[in-house]
């Protein structure tokens, strides 16, 4: 089966920095993926380099078969390439509603319609839980709710690639649980790209894992084969006393 | 935006263009002709308010775009001959292609070195005007002689030089205009460039070419301000570079923010109370600007959000 997504040789430099360095990676059709590694490992360069906001030093970068390494942001986003941000970034002085209307409005195919618009919108805003609050302004969400409507943006997009960039941080247990759920969901239709350091998460959710550190790929694997490599024990989860 | 119930911001609009319906007959005619005037000028600043308010582009150069329309319109009646909707057409075609080169061009910028661009921009279109005096009557500026502001349709005409004429031509722009903008302004395209205001990166993000929305609301904005100048040519004759110099950039900025960015009927308000003002203390001292300022000053610290932004705020939120 061809990937939906492959990089080749991928690098970005920052000054003398090398935060990805030379990365080939693969990503299967309807996977969820976990990148893990430590803080400065080079896992958000990486899937902002992957969703073009930042233009690689060298390398490309394929998906669905189609070479997307000069695309600008916009037409990434269009091809099925959605990303949440790491830092809740909605546009808090609209109401939920419109946050999630921007998405909708650019996929329905009837642009005319105001019914399917408000029913793409209700739609993802149902799927996490925030339908009664469609109209609060973002900002005064709590914060595990802003969280939640940046994903119900991402979702909106109907993506077929989800990069989610820590998700869960800053969520307490409860919300944590909701959102697992909410992932598996959302992965029924399209592949999930997860950045995130709740290792139980991690574990609870990820088909493969692919484990970064100093910008390259340390390495790769189901749950399993990751917590009993004993290189990334070192690297990452810590060696036990 | 678009949730909140049309019917009432509708219903709002048109009740404000009733009303200046009715003031045509109530008015006394010194009032009655300042209206018509500020009515043309509100139409600059509903132009200026589309890319300001909505867009979050604070432009320094609007003056050309009047400008452009000022002197498309006027000259294409004086040195050209054309007739009266010919002359509109010809203004509002200049402000189009100059919007878009200008477009195309500052919008590389961002920030400061946006007002700086389209400010430099501004003031060649100015020097310009000046340069070119054989044509344009320079600093003298040029009128538009009365039998050719007559509109003919067969055996009837309509003389724009007729008070009542004038302000009905003057309010039918500004409807149409207004209607417009609040139909922009709840339409997706409208909820885009607020979004575009709120968070560029983000817009991007969702899969938005924001430039491409960019460049096409300087058009919008830029070719309304051209139908305002066009309009002022034809209804009040004069042609005239000052109409094109740094203060017409300013101007419109300072009557949206009085009237409140971002609102549709800000500027309208904003422009109706610059002049109230200017006209109430002129008649009691020469030093009015000193007091315009001072009443500048104490909206700006009172009210940040202009005349009806603190009006949406406080109390009405449904306000377009």
């Amino acid at each position: 089966m061809m990937p939906l997504l492959t990089t080749k040789g991928l690098s970005r430099s920052f000054g003398g920095l090398r935060a990805v360095d030379n990365v080939d990676f693969a990503l299967m059709r309807g996977e969820i993926r976990a990148v893990i590694g430590p803080n400065g490992a080079g896992k958000t360069t990486f899937v902002s380099l992957i969703s073009g906001r930042i233009q690689p030093t060298s390398g490309a970068i394929v998906f669905d078969g189609a070479d997307i390494t000069g695309l600008p942001t916009y037409a990434r986003v269009r091809l099925g390439i959605a990303y949440t941000f790491q830092i809740t970034s909605v546009f808090a002085n609209l109401s939920a509603y419109d946050n999630v209307a921007l998405p909708v409005q650019l996929t329905l195919s009837d642009r005319r319609s105001k019914g399917a618009l408000r029913a793409g919108v209700m739609s993802a805003l149902e799927r996490t839980g925030l339908a009664d609050r469609a109209h609060i302004p973002a900002g005064q969400l709590s914060y595990g709710h802003q969280r939640l409507l940046e994903v119900a943006m991402g979702l909106a997009l109907e993506p077929r690639l989800l990069i989610l960039d820590e998700p869960t941080q800053g969520l307490a247990d409860s919300e944590i649980d909701n959102f697992v759920e909410l992932v598996r969901d959302i992965a029924r239709n399209a592949t999930v790209l997860l950045i995130e350091h709740n290792m139980p998460v991690v574990m609870q959710l990820a088909d493969r894992i692919t484990v970064f550190n100093a910008g390259r790929i340390l390495a790769e694997g189901t749950p399993e084969a990751i917590r009993d490599n004993a290189a990334v024990q070192d690297a990452y989860l810590g060696t036990a006393p | 935006m678009s949730e909140a119930s049309p019917a009432k911001a509708y219903g709002l609009h048109l009740g404000v263009i009733a009303l200046l319906f009715v003031l045509s007959f109530l008015l006394p005619e010194y009032y009655h002709g300042l209206l018509a005037r500020i009515m043309v000028l509100a139409v600059f600043a509903m132009g200026y308010n589309m890319l300001f308010g909505y867009v979050g582009l604070l432009s320094l150069g609007h003056a050309m775009f009047f400008g452009a329309g000022l002197y498309g319109a006027g000259l294409a009646i004086i040195q050209l001959g054309w007739s009266v909707p010919a002359a509109f057409a010809a203004g509002l075609c200049c402000g189009a292609v100059l919007s878009l080169v200008i477009g195309l061009l500052a919008l590389r910028t961002t920030g400061v070195a946006f007002m700086i661009v389209t400010m430099m921009f501004a003031q060649v279109f100015y020097l310009a005007i000046l340069y070119f005096a054989a044509w344009t009557g320079g600093d003298q500026g040029m009128v538009v002689p009365q039998p050719a502001r007559v509109l003919a349709f067969g055996a009837t005409s309509l003389d724009l030089t007729d008070p009542t004429v004038r302000y009905m031509a003057a309010l039918g722009l500004f409807s149409l205009v207004l209607l417009m903008t609040l139909a922009i302004v709840r339409s997706r395209y409208g909820r885009v460039l607020v979004a575009v205001r709120e968070n560029e990166e983000r817009t991007k993000m969702l899969g938005y070419d924001t430039f491409s929305n960019k460049l096409a609301a300087v058009v919008v904005s830029g070719t309304i301000c051209a139908a305002s100048g066009a309009a002022y040519a034809l209804l009040f004759g004069y042609v005239g570079s000052s109409f094109a110099s740094v203060q017409y950039s300013i101007l419109p900025l300072l009557w949206v923010l009085l009237g409140g960015a971002a609102t549709t009927l800000g500027p309208l308000i904003g422009t109706l109370f610059m002049y109230y003002v200017i006209d109430v203390t002129s008649g009691y001292t020469s030093a009015y600007l000193l007091i315009v300022g001072i009443a500048l000053i104490l909206l700006v610290l009172f009210f940040p959000k202009g005349i009806l932004g603190t009006i949406r705020q406080r109390w009405l939120g449904w306000l377009p």
